[in-house]
């Protein structure tokens, strides 16, 4: 490439770089998205969802982490109230449209989201982890306490019911076709949110939060409502998971759930888009496929190992990873 | 009998014993915790595993080699000890520096590795240990059955808290640590071995977490799992006494035990949440815990 | 399974229907998953010695069944319902599993036995207590085979206070669980004559018992009723013999004890308590040769789950062979209309609801003088006939069961 001579030249050379790399970054969209379009047919649609589902409570659980640097313990309680108040509506109110059911478990994870974040955004660091942890473990309480929720036996038969009164979701192929467009949809919501004005106050706020300050912010309200639709999402993964599968249980609630999130976000590469996707489909592999072979009794402390490595080894994660070597190789 | 709250007084002075039972143990582990946060800024999760790990060490000591209760109580934190002092020198120290949080995430893989591998080794059934003679059997205070055990518990958890913090607060290795930890530059110019300060004192704080599962072993269940579920709230303990403060997490300690063994009596269910609830009312009002000092 | 795919095996199914052709082994493989708690709470008392338990049964039957191979496959359950789900879903509808042994935690169960209803496979329970699962959670598609609350419940409490253990004070779990064990108690003690003094619910898990064992004595009940399980039990028993409760004059009674839990307390701790177990393997020279091979091949002696999950795969393949079909209702059927005499069970017969009756112990732990061995833990002091220990059909709250 030519020095360029003036600011006009530079301009459009970054103009260009710029173009170049959105249609390198719509490409792989592209193929991604056919990928997803074409996966029911070749894998099993149930599984599929299941990755989505968590694949989805990664990014949300990402918003915060990776691009808000707020480490929260507690997002298991957001991905629980989100599934047990849809299968409680769907169960109890028979013909119930399921949109609806999902819409309803989504306000209860936004109100409780919002509640968590009132309460702990002004911690720093490892309170605000040890703070969120404290809340989860009293939903957590109320979850195993409750009728309504089946205790430990769990709540079990939801109906999937119509999407729209019209398309009926027992069919795993429509259901899945339905998980995938609520899922791109809140997947691009989250790139919005990321390159826009907010989302850059948001990584301002990440690298040095006394500076964004300074500069005017009001970062508490940044965080909090960086929270609250990341408790949001978390709540809509929450209640599709318990529609896909028409069960909800306490281990949605556990704190392990909220170290799972953590552990997917981790191996993915926090702070990219892709990463937590990615993390979330190596876990939940791993666990499934461990689980049923030749080292089904060590997933525990196979996946310790995987916290281990990554940490030490490869803190950016494998899309960080890769985002590195491509910059690194490839200009 | 005169009630408080429909309790009798004689039930409530056993719970509030009990409860300061509990505070003692409780003290221990978090002490430990507090150690190497304050001192480290690590975040050690994996404090539950070592726990359990002084407990089942306690016990496999004696089943294969008939080391005795009180060998084991000295014997039983130095292997734990020595084990801390392997994962800070090829795990921890290659993360200095990052954010706490790093450390948090890697000793929460180093917990999962120790117990499921013993999981897989030992079952999860429990292994069972008897108590030592000489603390069969109890004397009857009026209002409760004292097992002699218990009492034992208050006195050795106490002493080793007290030894601690009069270390690390009162004297000159106590205060060099401090200094090492925070200046390491500086410490290093005058000759001290940074480092080396560092893989100790981690293997002194899980060493307590050990000490306190040998106190364990006789009374508790021992089991690989039993330190994860105590763990989280061991880490509230330290958190309302404000993280890293020594003197904080040994009060605060006694302090909750005695709020759950009083829960416990009026409100049973709820013995298991009290102590986060107290945790996000404190943080509400003292963002930096108790006894923290403000970040 | 892809579109195509249930098509063509719903075309291939109504097939078979219309040739009537319901005695077939389907893929000329019957193939067993074995799924259960490989890595949790619950490992012990199934886990992976019940996998060593089913892989016994079908050596007795040489591997083969009509000349048809049996195969397991396995997985740890994660005691989680839906990674169970996935399991299970992809055994049926992928590989062909015909029947799912094992399953301990009552959410991984009937989330299973949904699955299994659906895609009418059958499933064979063997770890879980809840009896919900033959009761509201009921399907056509599955056998609730070792134990449940109710006998529990019901042969413990009833010998108690028969025995003159009159007031009760409850140490309950406070889940579910706990909750419908403490009812069921409560209907059994007040029954006999007996009252319940006092209960406590204890979180779970909880490691320190003493602040509730010192209100338990407080109470001055005759009996301390352990509405718990696993290391909440274990954990009670011990600071109760710390605390001197037996001496006390006390009495303690445990609801669900397993015999591994017994051991790790050990007959010197758990002397004297009485529970009620499905089965125990010193009972006679049957269970003894057979708690023998499964010694051999595990190191350990056998669990009433352990037992029981021997003991269901022989009856199912008893009744493969005798049906020609894996069908599951076909052999659902054969099975409930065979009666039960193994080693196991004397008499067993699986109920419409799928409830397999069987004659229940009542046992006390043995005293350190009287235990010859670390596994000679209990001693039999009667036996609660089927009859009288489970749920009566009249209750039951089971689609299946016509009220």
């Amino acid at each position: 490439m030519n020095q360029p001579q003036n600011t006009a030249d530079i301009h459009k050379v970054i103009v260009e770089q710029q173009a170049a790399q959105d249609r390198k970054k719509l490409i792989l969209n592209g193929v991604l998205l056919l990928f997803l379009l074409a996966a029911p047919f070749v894998f099993y649609p149930v599984f599929l969802m299941k990755i989505l589902c968590f694949a989805l409570f990664a990014v949300a659980f990402n918003l915060l982490f990776g691009f808000t640097g707020l480490l929260s313990f507690g997002h298991a309680a957001f991905l629980a109230s989100g599934g047990y108040t849809t299968g409680y509506l769907l169960s109890n109110f028979s013909g119930l449209p399921t949109e609806l059911g999902i819409l309803a478990g989504t306000l209860a994870a936004t109100i409780l989201g919002l509640g968590f974040a009132l309460l702990s955004i002004r911690r720093q660091g490892i309170y605000f982890a040890m703070v969120t942890l404290a809340l989860a473990q009293l939903v957590f309480f109320f979850f195993v306490q409750s009728e309504f929720t089946g205790g430990e036996d769990g709540m079990h038969g939801i109906p999937r019911g119509q999407l729209f009164g019209l398309i009926n979701l027992e069919d795993n192929m429509n259901m899945y076709y339905f998980v995938l467009a609520v899922f791109i949809a809140c997947y691009v919501l989250v790139q919005r949110i990321v390159s826009s004005p907010y989302g850059q106050v948001l990584k301002a706020i990440k690298q040095n939060e006394p500076r964004a300050v300074s500069l005017g912010y009001n970062v508490d309200r940044y965080k909090v409502l960086a929270f609250v639709i990341s408790a949001a999402l978390a709540g809509v993964a929450g209640s599709m998971k318990s529609v896909v599968f028409q069960l909800a249980s306490l281990n949605d609630a556990h704190w392990h759930m909220s170290g799972e999130v953590i552990l997917m976000t981790l191996v993915g590469g926090m702070g990219t888009l892709l990463g937590p996707v990615v993390g979330a489909t190596f876990v939940v592999n791993i666990e499934y496929h461990l689980s049923q072979g030749p080292l089904r009794d060590w997933v525990d402390p196979i996946l310790g190992g995987v916290f281990v490595i990554t940490v030490l080894a490869f803190r950016s994660g494998i899309v960080g990873e890769i985002q590195k070597f491509v910059r690194k190789n490839m200009g | 009998m005169s009630m408080i709250f429909g309790v009798p007084l004689a039930v409530l002075f056993g719970q509030l014993l009990i409860g300061i039972i509990n505070g003692a143990f409780y003290a221990l582990l978090s002490l430990g915790l507090a150690v190497i946060f304050g001192l480290l800024k690590i975040i050690n999760f994996a404090h539950g595993a070592m726990y359990m790990l002084g407990a089942m060490v306690t016990v496999l000591m004696f089943d294969a080699l008939g080391v005795n209760y009180w060998v084991a109580l000295f014997l039983a934190p130095l292997l734990v000890g020595t084990f801390g002092v392997l994962i800070e020198y090829f795990l921890l120290r290659r993360i200095a520096g990052q954010d706490h949080i790093y450390s948090l995430l890697l000793t929460f893989g180093v917990a999962l590795i120790i117990q499921g591998v013993l999981i897989n080794w030992f079952g999860v059934s429990g292994l069972r240990y008897t108590m030592p003679d000489m603390f069969k059997g109890g004397v009857n205070l009026g209002f409760m059955f004292m097992p002699y055990y218990r009492a034992w518990v208050i006195v050795a958890a106490l002493l080793v808290c007290f030894g601690t913090w009069f270390v690390i607060e009162k004297t000159k290795l106590g205060s060099y640590l401090r200094a090492g930890t925070e200046d390491s530059e500086l410490m290093q110019g005058f000759g001290i071995n940074v480092p080396l300060l560092i893989s100790l004192t981690y293997g002194f704080g899980v060493a307590l977490a050990a000490f306190a599962g040998v106190l364990a072993a006789p009374i508790y269940s021992v089991t690989p799992v039993m330190g994860s579920s105590t763990l989280i709230v061991v880490f509230a303990v330290v958190v309302i006494g404000g993280m890293g403060s020594i003197g904080g997490a040994i009060i605060t300690g006694i302090l909750m035990g005695v709020i759950e063994g009083l829960t416990k009596t009026f409100y049973p269910p709820a013995s298991s949440a009290v102590i986060f609830l107290v945790m996000v009312l404190v943080l509400m009002f003292r963002p930096s815990g108790l006894f923290g000092k403000e970040a | 399974m892809t579109m195509m795919k249930k098509l063509l095996t719903s075309a291939i199914a109504s097939a078979m229907m219309a040739g009537g052709a319901q005695a077939a082994i389907s893929n000329d493989t019957v193939k067993i998953g074995y799924l259960a708690d490989m890595s949790g709470t619950y490992r012990d008392l199934a886990g992976p010695n019940g996998q060593k338990a089913l892989e016994m049964a079908i050596a007795d039957f040489g591997g083969n069944v009509n000349g048809k191979k049996i195969e397991v496959v396995s997985a740890d359950d994660r005691n989680s319902p839906d990674t169970s789900s996935s399991t299970v879903r992809r055994w049926v509808e992928n590989e062909n599993v015909d029947m799912v042994a094992g399953m301990v935690a009552s959410s991984v169960s009937i989330a299973v036995s949904k699955i299994l209803e659906e895609n009418d496979r059958l499933g064979i329970i063997s770890g879980s207590a809840a009896s919900s699962i033959t009761n509201e959670h009921c399907t056509p598609n599955h056998i609730h085979y070792v134990y449940d609350t109710y006998p529990l419940a019901n042969g413990t409490a009833s010998a108690v206070v028969k025995e003159g253990g009159k007031t009760w004070y409850m140490l309950t779990a406070d889940y579910a669980f706990g909750h419908s064990l403490e009812s069921d108690v409560k209907n059994v003690v007040e029954a006999n004559g007996g009252e319940i003094i006092g209960a406590v619910r204890h979180p779970f898990p909880t490691q320190d018992f003493s602040s509730f064992i010192l209100q338990a004595q407080a109470s001055g009940a005759d009996v301390i009723g352990l509405a718990n399980a696993g290391a909440d039990t274990t954990n009670a028993i011990t600071t109760a013999s710390e605390f001197g409760v037996t001496q006390s004059g006390q009495t303690l009674a445990a609801l669900l004890l397993f015999l591994t839990d017994v051991h790790a307390l050990g007959a010197q701790t758990a002397q004297g308590i009485q529970l009620t177990t499905g089965w125990y393997w010193d009972m006679n020279e049957e269970t003894r040769e057979w708690s023998d091979r499964f010694m051999k091949e595990t190191g350990v002696r056998p669990t009433m789950v352990h037992a029981g999950i021997y003991s269901s795969a022989t009856q199912y393949l008893n009744a493969v062979a005798a049906t020609g079909s894996d069908d599951a209702q076909t052999v659902r059927k054969q099975m409930m209309d065979t009666p039960i005499n193994d080693m196991f069970a004397k008499n067993g017969k699986i109920r419409v609801d799928g409830r397999m009756v069987h004659d229940m112990y009542l046992a006390e732990v043995k005293t350190p003088a009287e235990s010859k061995n670390e596994w000679d833990l209990y001693k039999i002091l009667r036996t609660i006939p089927a009859d009288e220990a489970y749920r009566p059909l009249s209750e039951s709250k089971c689609k299946l069961v016509n009220n």
